[in-house]
């Protein structure tokens, strides 16, 4: 189990893509740096789409898990 | 996402839900990667996004037969003008209206939905799109 602390948890599972990023997106942008952020998505797309925009916009992508039927990513705000 | 990216440059000709949805995705993966977007909307695409009638039903490409329209119609994915609006939150998308076809079907600025940045002629969405990718839709 992780054991960091989730500031914001955002269950997005039956969105499709790409809204799970978009709702990630969002919330990184109304939080603070260090702040971190649990997205459960059952959207394929996520699984490609979520790391490469951690990658792009500079953030840390702190896990991901593979859950029935979802999966569970958890960001840091880096920046 | 400091660098400056190449901009992803769409022309919107097909003004179909389906295609107009499939742009919109584009748009929304090309803006928050940090790329500029330059949208030109065409013939039926333009007859899409005039005020009021976004939200109407504008049909599906000839692709989409019996067998797979319901499917498309099923999908629980956003409408592509709230795509659109989240693209132009999150990046720099800009729409523009090609001037030939608003002559074409006597539109004017004030016909156009908000999401609607402008009207311009074809030279000037072409020097917009500099070196980077132009796609037809």
């Amino acid at each position: 189990m992780s054991t960091v602390q989730i500031t914001k948890s955002i269950d997005a599972r039956g969105m499709a893509c790409p809204g799970p990023l978009m709702n990630l997106i969002g919330a990184i942008r109304h939080g603070q740096v260090g702040d971190v952020f649990e997205v459960l998505s059952s959207d394929a797309g996520s699984k490609t789409d979520i790391p490469a925009w951690v990658a792009k916009a500079k953030h840390e992508l702190v896990e991901v898990r593979e859950e029935d039927g979802f999966a569970r990513f958890i960001v840091r705000k880096a920046r | 996402m400091d660098e400056q990216e190449s901009p992803l440059s769409l022309v919107l000709f097909s003004g179909t839900d389906d295609k107009l949805s499939a742009a919109a995705v584009l748009t929304v993966g090309a803006a928050v990667m940090g790329r500029p977007v330059n949208i030109f909307l065409q013939y039926y695409a333009l007859r899409a996004f005039r005020a009021g009638k976004v939200h109407a039903d504008h049909a599906l490409a000839w692709e989409a037969t019996d067998a797979v329209a319901p499917d498309i119609r099923a999908h629980p994915g956003q409408h592509w003008s709230e795509l659109l609006k989240q693209a132009k939150e999150v990046g720099e998308v800009n729409i523009q209206a090609c001037a030939l076809s608003m002559d074409m079907f006597h539109l004017r600025p004030a016909d156009l939905d908000p999401l609607v940045d402008g009207v311009e002629g074809v030279a000037a969405f072409m020097a917009s799109a500099s070196d980077g990718q132009v796609v037809f839709i």
